[in-house]
């Protein structure tokens, strides 16, 4: 023990001493193929496009499979075979074999669970114990919570006539990949939608492999359809003979998708951007606290779009929430996702790790003072450490922009309503903390936030019933839920 | 005793904005007919900078009340109600002139429906939201809350039904609205806003613009500070261009599904939902 290097007065720090030795998640369970067709009327297809790219594995910039590319051609077929398996099986099923269908996903994701985890690792970069943890077990419990809705639609809508809107059209980010696509199958299919699902370009081969636990589930051909490429692909569908689009991922997506389908019909929801106040009373419960701010900002690299990345601190525990907290990413481990210690994985790609330094160096320039703690990266993949802003205003860019990393921005805080006014000051409004023991104050401010989540004493927690979305440029609708059913449901008397 | 006609005194009506009732900034004005020609007087015709003081009423009116509880906004919106009975005359006269079949039963409908959305101040919570069973030691709530600022575009016919049945919906959960009235009979809309100012509804929680709906749509749709558009009375051929506007700050947009303003079917507790958002909160259990 006597090598253990003391920082500060008991923060220990991590350095070398604390490596440990590595503990590698397994790979041999995956069966991966070296290239992957399109998933439409329930087969892998070959592209019309004739285009394909390769995937990587962020976190070793290795080549991991070839994946089709898919043009307006293959869009289209893809919204045909939707179409044809609305119109003639899915929605006349009963609502009772729709559930069982559902169900069927649900547990068979169960029973894979560890495969998909570790495939999400490697495509995604992030931690394998996040992945397994996390990821999965909400995918499941996402299919299997809202197979159980799809024969009960009149008792989540009395009075009414619940019927499916049609064929959805859903473009998913690439922060969740699995979970993303459970957000946006499971609800679909239980309403008796059919679904076109293009997953991004950077994540493509979890979809892929449910694609193919799809077809083991023998879900009727063409009821879920698994189409990937760019952003190309991505604004084909929108455009394509969709009832419905319902999108995941950035603010400004998010707007040409609404003006792509203005005056169309087409009903739309949308789940943007954020950039949450995360907010640290005096009175708060420190050492809790600084978990949850870490969790808040490092959970997946800090690529959530609901992620704590403005950390509001009350004046009088400002040292000592900010040593604490340095102290805290002293002994985050960043390195090899399937890991199964690390708890920072590799940035999703080159293109976001360059975003997030870009908008770092402003905050240099324009000022803040930046914290990163000592460790080694890895010399190939995407990589960033854990980072610190201090000194940071309101009308610094990164206290106002979503960088989508592991970039925190503290800002402070005299009063309730300093801090009120301060976390609403964005046109984003999807989540919000608040750190407090006492119950008045935190019911007070959960209801001033202008967002559609507070987490209270805790930040980053989720669930297939609870009801999640934005507010203001944060998105439309919710997600989650007995809510998160009304999007894909026509209701009538 | 001189048996001289009477010379009626004609309504130039004014905009509703703030709570008060200014003129166009712009000085313009529109002559305003009944169905048979008649000319019933002049409305004012609101401007850009008309609409953008009507936006900041309605988003300076928004904390107050949205703020207040949901039981004293209910018994609000019905006094509502209870002054619109008390000027029946007046707006049967204004159906009349706008060439209603049956003005008696288009207020009869309006105050009732105004009464069926009091009642839903404070029921929405419960119906709307509520606590979910999440997997751990959670405790977990949805709440209902006001969008914030909505663009009500009033439909051109049903002029008192029509935009009672789009109004009442979204103020009643504590939105506060900029109405564009329907531009050939915009007299009920403005008899409307003359029975707000003299109710309990705050200054600004409602503000009502008379003039083109060409004219002004694209400017509410592009608002920065507007959060929501019910589109129900907006022109079929505009609802491109103004769903394109709304993009910018991904306003809420919203259209009715068509049906008979008598219809009990074109009121539902759904209509109040498209101005809504749910609020999710979570908390830790423990000892």
């Amino acid at each position: 023990m006597s090598e253990i290097e003391r920082a500060g007065d008991d923060t220990l720090a991590a350095g070398s001493v604390w490596e440990y030795a590595p503990a590698p998640e397994a790979t041999d369970i995956l069966r991966l193929q070296d290239s992957y067709g399109l998933f439409v009327g329930g087969e892998f297809v070959e592209p019309k496009s004739g285009k394909r790219f390769t995937t990587i594995n962020p976190a070793t910039e290795e080549p991991l499979a070839e994946i089709a590319e898919a043009g307006p051609e293959d869009v289209a077929l893809a919204v045909e075979a939707a179409r044809s398996a609305h119109d003639h099986v899915w929605r006349d099923l009963s609502g009772a074999e729709r559930a069982k269908y559902v169900y069927r996903i649900a547990r068979q994701l169960q029973e894979r669970a560890r495969e998909f985890a570790v495939l999400e690792s490697m495509n995604g970069g992030k931690p394998i114990k996040e992945s397994r943890d996390v990821d999965l077990p909400l995918a499941a419990a996402h299919f299997f919570y809202y197979a159980g809705w799809a024969d009960k639609l009149e008792y989540a809508f009395p009075n009414w006539t619940a019927r499916p809107i049609g064929v959805a059209g859903q473009i998913i980010p690439w922060n969740f990949p699995m979970l993303m696509a459970a957000w946006k199958l499971a609800p679909a299919l239980a309403a008796g939608n059919t679904c076109v699902l293009k997953p991004a370009e950077t994540t493509p081969l979890t979809a892929l492999l449910l694609a193919e636990l799809i077809q083991e589930a023998d879900l009727p051909p063409g009821v879920v359809n698994i189409i990937t490429g760019a952003g190309e692909t991505g604004a084909a569908l929108v455009e394509a003979a969709v009832d419905k689009v319902a999108f995941t991922g950035s603010t400004d997506v998010g707007k040409r998708i609404r003006r792509a389908t203005a005056g169309t019909g087409k009903r739309l929801t949308l789940e943007l951007g954020g950039k949450a106040a995360n907010i640290v009373f005096e009175d708060a419960p420190l050492d809790q606290a600084v978990e949850g701010v870490v969790n808040g900002i490092f959970f997946n690299q800090g690529h959530v779009c609901c992620a704590g990345s403005r950390l509001l601190v009350q004046e009088p525990v400002f040292e000592e929430l900010i040593d604490k907290l340095k102290g805290r990413l002293q002994t985050l481990r960043v390195g090899d996702p399937l890991d199964k210690n690390t708890d920072i994985g590799a940035i999703n790609s080159r293109q976001q790790l360059t975003k997030i330094e870009e908008l770092v160096a402003v905050g240099v320039e324009e000022g803040a003072e930046i914290y990163q703690p000592e460790c080694v990266l890895p010399e190939r993949g995407f990589w960033f450490r854990p980072t610190l802003f201090t000194g940071v205003s309101q009308s610094h860019r990164i206290a106002r922009e979503e960088i989508f990393g592991p970039v925190l921005s503290i800002l402070t805080f005299r009063t309730p309503e300093e801090a009120v006014e301060k976390a609403n000051n964005t046109p984003y409004g999807l989540s919000a903390g608040v750190w407090t023991e006492k119950g008045s104050r935190i019911l007070w401010m959960a209801e001033r936030m202008r967002a559609g989540v507070v987490w209270a004493n805790t930040f980053n927690r989720f669930d297939p019933s609870s009801p999640f979305g934005g507010y203001k440029e944060s998105g439309f609708g919710r997600e989650g839920g007995l809510h998160g059913l009304e999007p894909y449901l026509e209701l009538a008397r | 005793m001189t048996t001289e006609a009477r010379l009626p005194v004609k309504r130039t009506a004014k905009l509703f904005v703030g709570g008060e009732f200014p003129r166009s900034e712009s000085g313009r004005s529109y002559e305003v007919f009944a169905n048979d020609g008649r000319s019933l007087g002049w409305a004012a015709r609101a401007s850009r900078k008309d609409l953008r003081d009507a936006a900041k009423a309605a988003r300076a009116a928004f904390p107050g009340w949205s703020g207040k509880s949901a039981y004293n906004r209910g018994q609000v919106l019905y006094r509502v109600a209870e002054l619109i009975e008390g000027r029946r005359a007046q707006f049967e006269q204004e159906l009349a002139d706008a060439g209603a079949a049956d003005p008696p039963r288009g207020v009869s409908a309006a105050i009732d429906r105004w009464v069926w959305y009091a009642g839903w101040a404070d029921k929405l919570a419960q119906v709307l939201g509520g606590t979910n069973a999440v997997a751990g030691p959670y405790f977990n709530f949805t709440v209902p809350e006001p969008t914030g600022v909505v663009g009500v575009m009033a439909p051109p016919d049903q002029a008192l039904l029509g935009l009672v049945s789009r109004l009442a919906p979204v103020i009643v959960s504590g939105n506060t609205a900029v109405v564009l009235a329907s531009e050939p009979h915009p007299m009920p809309a403005v008899s409307l806003g003359e029975v707000l100012a003299t109710s309990d509804v705050p200054g600004g929680v409602v503000n009502v613009l008379t003039g083109q709906i060409r004219e002004l749509a694209p400017w509410l749709a592009g608002h920065m500070d507007v959060n929501a558009i019910d589109l129900t009375g907006a022109p079929h051929d505009m609802q491109a261009e103004i769903e394109t506007l709304t993009a910018e700050n991904v306003k809420r947009t919203h259209r009715a599904p068509d049906a008979d303003p008598f219809d009990e079917a074109a009121q539902s507790p759904y209509e109040i939902a498209a101005f809504l958002e749910f609020k999710t909160v979570w908390h830790p259990i423990g000892a």
